[in-house]
């Protein structure tokens, strides 16, 4: 395999030898991957992977208008490129004109790490791990989890001048321990995979078990609820993805607003919240420049290579901003805002502990599943507690309870929240496939609305 | 095979296939394995989006690379790699065996392979008219710009989304037993939703096609002669329209008639993955869950009404789950999951038919790319047709107060495949055995047994339609699956519906 720099300058070349359209991008990943799964105290499946994808955009400019093509291809061979580039500049040839046209960034040369060697993983980053779960397995809990990190290297080349690089790490542990019909859950995000904490997760695992001795069956109903980040990040990071500018704008989502225009300055709650992505984030990093193969209402394909900053969505406590590409932005008349893979909200300052001590009765959540929308115009989502709902009475965790199926939209979460805790990194587990980089308080919700009791444990 | 399929396209075969199988199973066997699997895995998939009628995006997306699988000392090593060269064939596998070794400490279960006769050299292609690759994009551009036009020139239509993906998937399949299988399918996925909005009073409502993902090719998408685009097309802003002026529904216990176009979600969800054996055993517990229906259940639990026959099968002619063998070289089979109401089967691979004492795995072995691990998936999941043909009007001739429900939307359910919930696209409300108007904001929740036991009548074949979806999601890291599911219109009794706008508190 050829060193993915070298491939990007083979398509640029090959692009401008072949000179049939008027600017070209060239996107390369080179992805790097290992993964390990268990499953009552023994291994199910694992491996190691190596892959690259280029994508190749094709722009022809006619007047004010412009036309795209685009492919994207893991294919490694470098005789594959011209191949590549002539598909893409035909497709542009044949497309009709692009909604989101835009002058495409210009830049000023290679970066200095730019040629730097690319990082990567294997089995070996699970080692330490490897050691702590198989002390784990010789438990009397039944473990069930899976360790998984990649990295990836993107490579961003425009015949306009832009080069940008950027090494990506990802990296979770997820350990569900059962023992009898209790279930429990710990996740941690974990960019290298140095120094899991795999001891102290297990150590967790067991005193949530312990707090299952006693159970409680409750009823469907409202009830006064603390939702810890992992959930509150399933539901914030849910509104996140809702977010578009161009669907508030044109009435058809639960952004609009009630006689035309945007919710952009509702003020939500009166808690000092604010909820922002920033690829600068500590421990949180993540690409501070677009790259994307395909145009949606979030991205353009036209921005590709464009910083990308710092966004607060919502800002203490009131709606702050929409996301709109660059096209958007000027059709709309407000500033470009695109959403770095990450996503913050802060501005909480309780200790969780604190906030279960400060609990006459409720319930303490862990995790939340299988969440979906069920009415878009006010973002109602359902969904499923997980792998422990506890009992608070008098300030202390006394049973656990079964699980519930909710109905709530996380917009109206923000309006009711009475309390926020302080904001800790925590891994989303419905969506930790897309989303792994999340920083979030515990919310205390007065009345949380259990739809139905679910029997599963 | 249809007689307009013309075989697995050259530029596959073209690639030094037998010397990549060669390279990677000597090596896998020198190394200390004694079982390997090599699979080179092509995916090509195409997704067009167009928005009020404008070109969003198109891209054509090609993934392609090996996998090797190995067994050493009843440990399975798995490693892949982009490059398609016999020494990065024979590298994968000694990485695949490397893995073995380093991870064996953490394996306490032995693993075993039940028999599968050897295929050699045979190859499988789908039923297809037209391999949508060789549609230009252009021309599906084309195709997507008259339906959105066609909506969008419609009174009460604000906005049109429209989206068709095409793919096709291409495997060769080589093992140390001997088997060496290639074979190439194709699906398509066209959907368009027209959406109505009401600045005023900030609210919106919106309404989606019920065209099926099916595994045919373009001629699912263009013209009439497979889905009749024309007659969904002109009544979809009418329906749209009702939908909008129709009553929020009263919740409480409600007497049911679903459509196929919605049930086949239904029984994706509480059947499809609840007969899952590595869920019911506790290998995706961590992530996409368990299942009520543990093998201790089995020829003794009634899943549902006696009028309930569940088949699986990947053999039924266009199922998004069928193809010749599957990614453990096990011929495709057909079988019963629950029969006249009562749990009978579950879907498996060549290790879980050794777990649960059977001779030969049903064929459900499946990885979505070469990166993947194979896993247990699920094949087509179908509910049979009564024998006495009813139509969808004998059911609705059978409930006094009730609601139609047509076309899927939305869905989650717990993760022992108990509680669910569902919406959907268009819900008519019944009275007196007939249709009376749309109602709107419509979600039905139950558990799964309760659901299927208040099943009262199938309707007959004349019923039967394959739904099915590209997405179905499973495994960490996480993998897709397309799957259909064939169902009759059926009678539900009490369901409890509910209304969405007094979930949410207002």
């Amino acid at each position: 395999m050829i060193p993915a720099q070298g491939a990007v300058d083979l398509t640029l070349q090959a692009a401008a030898h072949a000179n049939r359209c008027d600017e070209t991008i060239v996107i390369v990943t080179d992805r790097s991957e290992a993964s390990l799964r268990w499953a009552g105290n023994s291994m199910t499946t694992n491996g190691v992977s190596t892959s690259r994808s280029t994508a190749v955009i094709s722009i022809v400019r006619t007047g004010d208008g412009a036309h795209v093509g685009s492919l994207r291809s893991s294919v490694v061979d470098p005789d594959a490129v011209d191949d590549l580039v002539a598909a893409a500049d035909k497709a542009a040839h044949t497309a009709p004109e692009a909604r989101d046209a835009a002058a495409l960034p210009t830049g000023a040369g290679e970066p200095a790490d730019w040629d730097d060697p690319l990082p990567g993983t294997g089995a070996g980053a699970f080692a330490e791990l490897a050691r702590g779960l198989s002390g784990g397995f010789g438990r009397s809990e039944r473990l069930y989890g899976f360790a998984h990190h990649t990295v990836e290297t993107t490579f961003v080349a425009s015949s306009t001048g832009v080069r940008r690089r950027f090494t990506q790490p990802t990296g979770s542990v997820e350990i569900n321990a059962k023992r009898g019909a209790a279930s429990a859950w710990a996740g941690i995000s974990t960019p290298w995979f140095a120094d899991v904490p795999i001891e102290q997760m297990l150590a967790d695992l067991s005193m949530r078990l312990d707090w299952s001795k006693r159970t409680v069956e409750l009823p469907a109903g409202r009830y006064e609820t603390l939702m810890p980040p992992s959930t509150v990040a399933d539901m914030m990071i849910y509104l996140g993805w809702s977010m578009d500018g161009r669907g508030a704008q044109e009435g058809r989502t639960a952004l609009s607003a009630p006689g035309g225009g945007t919710r952009v300055g509702e003020k939500l709650t009166g808690l000092p919240l604010t909820m922002y992505s920033d690829p600068l984030a500590a421990g949180l990093e993540c690409a501070p420049f677009v790259h994307t193969p395909s145009s949606s209402e979030r991205l353009s394909v036209f921005d590709n290579g464009m910083d990308i900053g710092r966004v607060d969505w919502i800002r203490d406590g009131a709606i702050s901003a929409l996301v709109y590409p660059r096209a958007a932005a000027a059709e709309f008349g407000v500033a470009p805002a695109v959403p770095a893979d990450n996503l913050l909200m802060t501005g909480g300052t309780k200790d969780l502990g604190d906030m279960i001590a400060g609990t006459e009765r409720g319930l303490l959540l862990t995790t939340l599943w299988y969440i979906r929308t069920v009415d878009p115009t006010t973002l109602l989502l359902t969904g499923l507690t997980r792998d422990g709902v506890y009992l608070i009475e008098d300030g202390e965790i006394t049973a656990a309870v079964n699980n519930f199926r909710f109905n709530e939209s996380p917009l109206d979460l923000l309006r009711r929240a009475t309390e926020a805790g302080r904001a800790e990194t925590t891994l989303p587990r419905e969506w930790s496939d897309w989303a792994t980089r999340a920083v979030m308080p515990t919310l205390r919700i007065p009345d949380f609305h259990m739809s139905s009791v679910s029997q599963a444990q | 095979m249809s007689s307009h399929t013309t075989g697995v396209d050259e530029e596959f075969l073209a690639l030094p296939l037998g010397r990549l199988a060669e390279a990677a199973l000597s090596a896998a066997t020198a190394g200390g394995a004694s079982y390997a699997d090599l699979r080179v895995h092509a995916v090509t998939t195409e997704i067009v989006q167009l928005r009020d009628g404008e070109l969003e995006s198109a891209v054509l997306d090609r993934d392609i690379g090996l996998a090797v699988r190995v067994l050493v000392d009843g440990t399975w090593g798995f490693a892949s790699h982009a490059g398609l060269t016999p020494d990065i064939a024979a590298e994968s596998a000694r990485h695949a065996v490397g893995v073995a070794v380093t991870l064996a400490s953490l394996n306490a279960d032995r693993v075993e392979l039940a028999d599968e006769p050897v295929y050699r050299d045979v190859t499988w292609v789908s039923d297809y008219r037209i391999d949508p690759f060789t549609v230009p994009t252009a021309d599906k551009i084309a195709v997507l710009e008259d339906y959105s036009g066609r909506l969008l020139a419609s009174d009460g239509v604000d906005h049109v989304s429209a989206t068709a993906v095409c793919v096709k998937e291409q495997m060769f399949y080589a093992d140390t037993f001997g088997s060496s299988i290639t074979q190439q399918r194709v699906r398509t996925m066209p959907a368009l939703e027209a959406v109505s909005v009401d600045p005023a009073a900030g609210s919106f409502e919106s309404m989606r096609t019920l065209a099926p993902p099916t595994g045919r090719g373009w001629e699912a998408v263009a013209g009439d002669q497979v889905w009749n685009w024309s007659a969904e097309l002109a009544e979809l802003p009418t329906l749209l329209s009702e939908k909008t002026k129709s009553p929020s529904v009263v919740a409480g216990p409600t007497d049911l008639v679903i459509d196929p176009t919605n049930l086949w979600l239904t029984i994706h969800e509480s059947i499809g993955h609840a007969t899952e054996y590595d869920r019911a055993i506790g290998y995706e517990a961590a992530y996409a869950g368990t299942s009520f229906a543990t093998p201790d259940k089995l020829n003794r639990m009634r899943y549902g009404s006696p009028v309930m026959n569940v088949t699986a099968d990947r053999t039924v002619e266009y199922g998004l789950a069928t193809i010749g063998y599957d990614t453990e070289g096990v011929a495709a089979q057909k079988w019963d999951l629950v029969r006249d109401g009562i749990f009978v089967g579950y879907q498996l691979d060549r290790v879980f038919a050794r777990k649960l004492g059977l001779e030969r795995s049903n064929g459900c072995s499946y990885a979505d790319s070469a990166h993947h691990v194979p896993i247990q998936r699920m094949p087509n999941v179908s509910l049979a047709p009564g024998i006495e043909d009813l139509s969808t009007e004998d059911l609705i001739s059978r409930v006094d107060n009730g609601i139609y429900i047509v076309g899927d939307k939305s869905w989650s359910i717990d993760m022992q495949r108990y509680n669910f919930q569902f919406t959907g696209q268009r819900f008519f409300r019944i009275r007196s055995g007939r249709l009376d108007g749309q109602v709107r904001d419509v979600a039905y929740q139950a558990v799964t047994t309760d659901f299927w036991n208040s099943m009262e009548v199938v309707g007959g074949p004349s019923t039967w339609r394959l739904g099915g979806a590209f997405n179905c999601g499973k495994a960490q890291p996480g993998q897709v699956a397309a799957v259909s599911h064939g169902c009759p219109s059926a009678l539900f009794r009490g369901v409890n519906v509910l209304n969405a706008i007094e979930e949410s508190g207002r």
